[in-house]
């Protein structure tokens, strides 16, 4: 047996020096052609260095994220890393320094009160652009067949339609991810609709609903936001719920009024200002509209290119908002 | 004992046993309607207690303490880099830029090569062809550097799992003690679902390579220190005692004795800790683990099921091939000696021939573009992706009729009424019912395990979310339960049926839920049945496979005897091959439970509210992380009981322990 082992090893060694002289038939050698990162665009007063953005799951989100990556890498030859996480985890990253930058943050009071008013490690960089409206969704169908039903004063008529197996009797108000700001139940018990709230879990089970609802004529009530890709596939239409006006949503517990537009905003990490000056200021210049977003969620969702494809397809078509945002930046090569 | 005496045996049992049944039941009824609506314990999905608003400072304390506390800056820190290097390694060899190359040091040709040779090595020519196939695919389905980048984390965890755990396997198989102490841990690591420790792990070893690593290395660690403990203690006492009367030390003992005789199940564990590594690699994804996982998860935006299948196929080649390799590793440590087709001559031969083509291989790989990237083309990858989404549109546009009726049916005629009853009664007196079962079934050990259990639900403050849970639990379970055994029968009698399914359960077993969960949402909608049914999914082929495991176990006398008293097909399945496999059925019931219970979490993303729902907005929502780990432990006591009650029920009916 040992004998057989010592041969076998003596067989090994020597076809070991056979196969290395075999080797090496030809073609491209790695290495030889592609440097690493072969970046270096623009040499200006800001040596731009890595960028840690933290990459949140939503298909609006990861437009924004590869729009500020192109530019950020093409214009002033930054390396941009995308981390694709959760939001909370997102957040949790400024406090251990490995994430600089939130480009589209939903509201998240409790968060933006522990680590920007309290830990201090995070820093608001105002709007970028889009506005959020959270509110409740029929598919489009409905609204020809049903009269009056986008006013939420004759939701009640209509509760029967939106009965099903998980509404106990009542109509049903689909709600989805829990990441996202509810008042739903709320707004059910204080405006006296005879609706139940069924927590849908997740954004699949929404756009999944909604799907199924207009292609087959079902009913449907859910809650959704804009922008959202998904909008330009079918058009939902909102409901109308009693108007907000600032403060009318203060007491959660007595809340009867619609939600609020939300003025999304960029978090960034307290460090990230001195650590990468450059990155720093293009992610405070970066703001652009919900229609803007939407052609590259759409390029993204429905004409499946790859995420940077998609960036570098709007912004050469949208060169003026672009340099818009490099103006201030030293060094920034304009696009 | 013959069939029929058992059956006989049984069924006076039961005689006996149904007038406390039904008392007991008439009793419960009349409290029941005496005081339903009373001491439920509700709380509202934003609501939250005392207990679990204390949860929420477990995160506050990790944060505050990472830079300051001597555990982080001596332990966990180390650690968190130490695993990182680790990782970052393995992925430099065959899966990312390192070592200041722009291309991992080992391209697709290589690693192909080696993995071939390995399996021929270890497990034979057959494998190695399986192997060489199954990662070509990987490389055609275009997501060869996906697939390395799990493999390499695969390899990371399961590495480690295997330093850790077979020593530690080792030591609770020789203690009794210690194995009292660890098995116990082991199960809360397993049933504790991972969404609530993913957030956590981040802050203790931050966001990367070291927190995905740990996340699946908690999930995946227990198989292999379970059946390394189970084939320690299999050993033989007289074997044991033979080399005690030799003069062995403890070492030679373990080395020479121990290790040899137990290598077959630790194997199997060590196979077992793959699976389960796997399975979490799209968990692992959410906090930023690369691979397969993100695929699924980027796929998931957008409601692409065809891109989620084309990743979650690749998980599943890797897994086949993962599995029958090791599988086989394990069967062949059985074998002494074995058989060979070639002589000792050619046998080297042969050797040298596969190390001279292997080396080569790597060689090349690290050295030349085309062999070190997989080709893009010739594809199958965007073949797989248009296919699966058809697929996926044709079952939804056909089928979303009857699917909703038949949600309808199920939901109204049995999940409603038991839920409600759940829900309904009074905390104790579901505890007084579910207690008297544990006593009956089991003994009063059970009914007080199952008691202090359910003490602690209430007092995780999710109660009612739990009895919700339990209630789908139950119709998941016996759902699963029907289809399971109808199907493991037809399996177990017939080895064509086996050979033809045995695939597909291995796929449902290892796809990542996230991919059929779209399609299903389609068809039954945002609700628990739709809940009820994934869960379906994924442990519908455990149980069919134990039925099939215990079916084709029954002795060909018992069957030849009852065909040639006459009976029917029908007659020899109820009559002689169920029967006779009921530990397997026990068995496969006790698993049902726990694999149904494990897919909680995923039935909250699509409707089922309760303690899944909590526990992925824990995962969501800082605020409700103290809830969401309340719900994870909740789940983790529904756990226990269930895993108690019915595993006397086990031993109740295993004539083998009579």
């Amino acid at each position: 047996m040992s004998h057989n082992r010592r041969r076998l090893s003596q067989v090994a060694a020597g076809t070991g020096a056979v196969a290395l002289l075999v080797a090496g038939c030809g073609g491209a050698r790695v290495g030889a052609s592609t440097g690493p990162g072969a970046g270096g665009a623009a040499a200006g007063n800001l040596r731009c260095g890595q960028i840690n953005l933290a990459m949140n799951d939503w298909v609006g989100y990861t437009a924004d994220g590869a729009v500020y990556s192109y530019v950020a890498e093409h214009s002033m030859g930054c390396t941009v890393k995308q981390i694709p996480l959760a939001e909370q985890v997102s957040w949790q990253g400024f406090s251990t320094g490995q994430v600089d930058l939130i480009l589209e943050n939903w509201g998240h009071a409790d968060l933006a009160k522990k680590y920007i008013t309290q830990q201090k490690v995070a820093v608001d960089l105002g709007a970028n652009g889009n506005i959020g409206q959270i509110g409740w969704f029929v598919p489009p169908w409905m609204v020809t067949k049903y009269p009056g039903i986008l006013d939420w004063k004759n939701l009640n008529k209509y509760a029967s339609l939106f009965k099903t197996s998980e509404s106990g009797g009542q109509g049903e108000l689909l709600d989805g991810d829990p990441s996202y700001v509810t008042n739903d139940a709320a707004l059910v018990k204080n405006l006296h609709l005879n609706y139940k709230v069924v927590v849908g879990g997740s954004e699949a089970a929404l756009i999944t609903s909604f799907r199924q609802a207009q292609t087959h004529k079902t009913p449907l009530l859910a809650y959704f936001y804009s922008p959202q890709w998904f909008l330009s596939e079918v058009d939902l239409k909102k409901v109308s719920l009693p108007k907000y006006t600032p403060g009318c949503d203060a007491n959660l517990k007595t809340i009867t009024c619609d939600y609020p537009t939300d003025q999304l905003n960029k978090v960034a990490a307290t460090a990230f200002a001195t650590k990468n000056p450059a990155g720093f200021l293009l992610a405070k210049a970066f703001n652009w509209t919900n229609q803007d977003q939407d052609v590259v969620a759409k390029y993204i969702a429905e004409d499946k290119m790859t995420p940077a494809a998609a960036a570098a397809k709007w912004v050469k078509a949208n060169r003026t908002i672009v340099n818009n945002w490099l103006l201030g930046i030293p060094g920034a090569k304009p696009l | 004992m013959s069939a029929g005496a058992l059956v006989s045996g049984l069924s006076v049992r039961k005689i006996r046993s149904r007038w406390v049944w039904l008392i007991l039941a008439a009793a419960w009824l009349a409290l029941y309607l005496a005081f339903h609506g009373t001491s439920t314990l509700p709380l509202s999905a934003s609501s939250t207690t005392s207990v679990q608003n204390n949860l929420n400072s477990f995160n506050n304390n990790i944060s505050n303490g990472r830079n300051s506390n001597p555990v982080f800056l001596y332990g966990v820190n180390y650690v968190q880099v130490g695993m990182t290097h680790f990782v970052s390694f393995l992925q430099s060899l065959i899966s990312q830029p390192g070592f200041g190359r722009p291309a991992p040091l080992i391209g697709w040709l290589g690693v192909i090569a080696i993995v071939g040779f390995v399996s021929w090595l270890t497990a034979g020519w057959k494998y190695a062809v399986l192997g060489v196939v199954g990662f070509y695919i990987l490389g055609l389905q275009g997501l060869w550097q996906e697939s390395m980048d799990t493999l390499a984390l695969t390899i990371a965890a399961v590495l480690i799992a295997v330093v850790i755990g077979v020593p530690l396997g080792i030591w609770i198989g020789l203690h009794d003690r210690a194995q009292h102490i660890v098995l116990p841990v082991l199960g809360f690591l397993q049933t504790m679902p991972s969404f609530v420790y993913l957030a956590p792990l981040t802050l203790l070893f931050l966001i990367g390579n070291a927190s995905a690593t740990i996340a699946t290395l908690i999930f995946a660690i227990p198989p292999v220190i379970r059946l390394t403990d189970h084939g320690i203690r299999a050993v033989a006492e007289p074997t044991i005692e033979a080399s005690d009367s030799l003069g062995s030390t403890t070492w030679q003992k373990l080395v020479k004795v121990l290790l040899p005789m137990s290598r077959r199940t630790i194997v199997l564990g060590i196979n077992q800790t793959m699976m389960a590594a796997l399975s979490m690699v799209t968990i692992a994804a959410l906090i930023s683990a690369p691979g397969l996982g993100q695929v699924v998860i980027d796929a998931l935006q957008t409601l692409d099921v065809g891109t989620a299948f084309n990743g979650g196929l690749a998980i599943v080649v890797m897994a086949i091939v993962l599995d029958r390799t090791t599988s086989a590793v394990g069967e062949r440590s059985q074998q002494v000696g074995g058989r060979h087709l070639l002589g000792p001559q050619a046998r080297r031969l042969a050797f040298g021939a596969g190390a001279v083509v292997t080396l080569w291989a790597v060689v090349e790989s690290a050295m030349y573009v085309w062999a070190n990237t997989f080709p893009s083309s010739p594809t199958i990858g965007p073949a797989i992706v248009a296919g699966a989404s058809n697929a996926s549109n044709w079952v939804q546009s056909t089928f979303s009729g009857i699917t909703v009726g038949l949600r309808n049916d199920v939901t109204i005629a049995f999940l409603n009424p038991l839920q409600s009853m759940l829900t309904n009664a009074p905390f104790w007196l579901v505890i007084l019912g579910l207690c008297a079962i544990a006593m009956i079934i089991g003994n009063a050990r059970v009914a007080i395990v199952t008691l202090i259990s359910l003490l602690l639900i209430v007092g995780t403050g999710v109660w009612q979310d739990a009895m919700q849970t339990l209630a789908m639990t139950i119709v998941a379970t016996v759902l699963t339960l029907i289809i399971g055994i109808a199907v493991g029968v037809w399996m177990g009698r017939n080895r064509q049926v086996d050979r033809f399914i045995r695939p597909i359960l291995d796929a449902f077993q290892v796809m990542p839920a996230f991919v059929y969960l779209v399609p299903f949402l389609a068809l039954f909608g945002a609700s628990r049945f739709t809940a009820i049914i994934a869960a379906m999914a994924f442990a519908i082929p455990v149980v069919v496979k134990v039925v099939a495991d215990g079916i084709h176990g029954v002795p060909a006398p018992a069957i030849e005897a009852a065909t040639a008293a006459g009976s029917s097909t029908w007659q020899l399945i109820t009559r002689v091959q169920l029967p006779l496999a009921t530990r397997s059925l026990a068995l496969a019931a006790n698993q049902g439970l726990i694999y149904v219970l494990s897919m909680v979490v995923v039935g909250g993303m699509v409707g089922a509210g309760a303690l899944g729902y909590d526990v992925y907005s824990g995962f969501v929502q800082a605020p409700l992380f103290g809830k969401g780990l309340a719900a994870g432990l909740a789940i983790v006591l529904l756990g226990v009981v269930l895993d108690h009650i019915s595993q006397s029920a086990a031993n109740r009916i295993d004539p083998s322990r009579h």
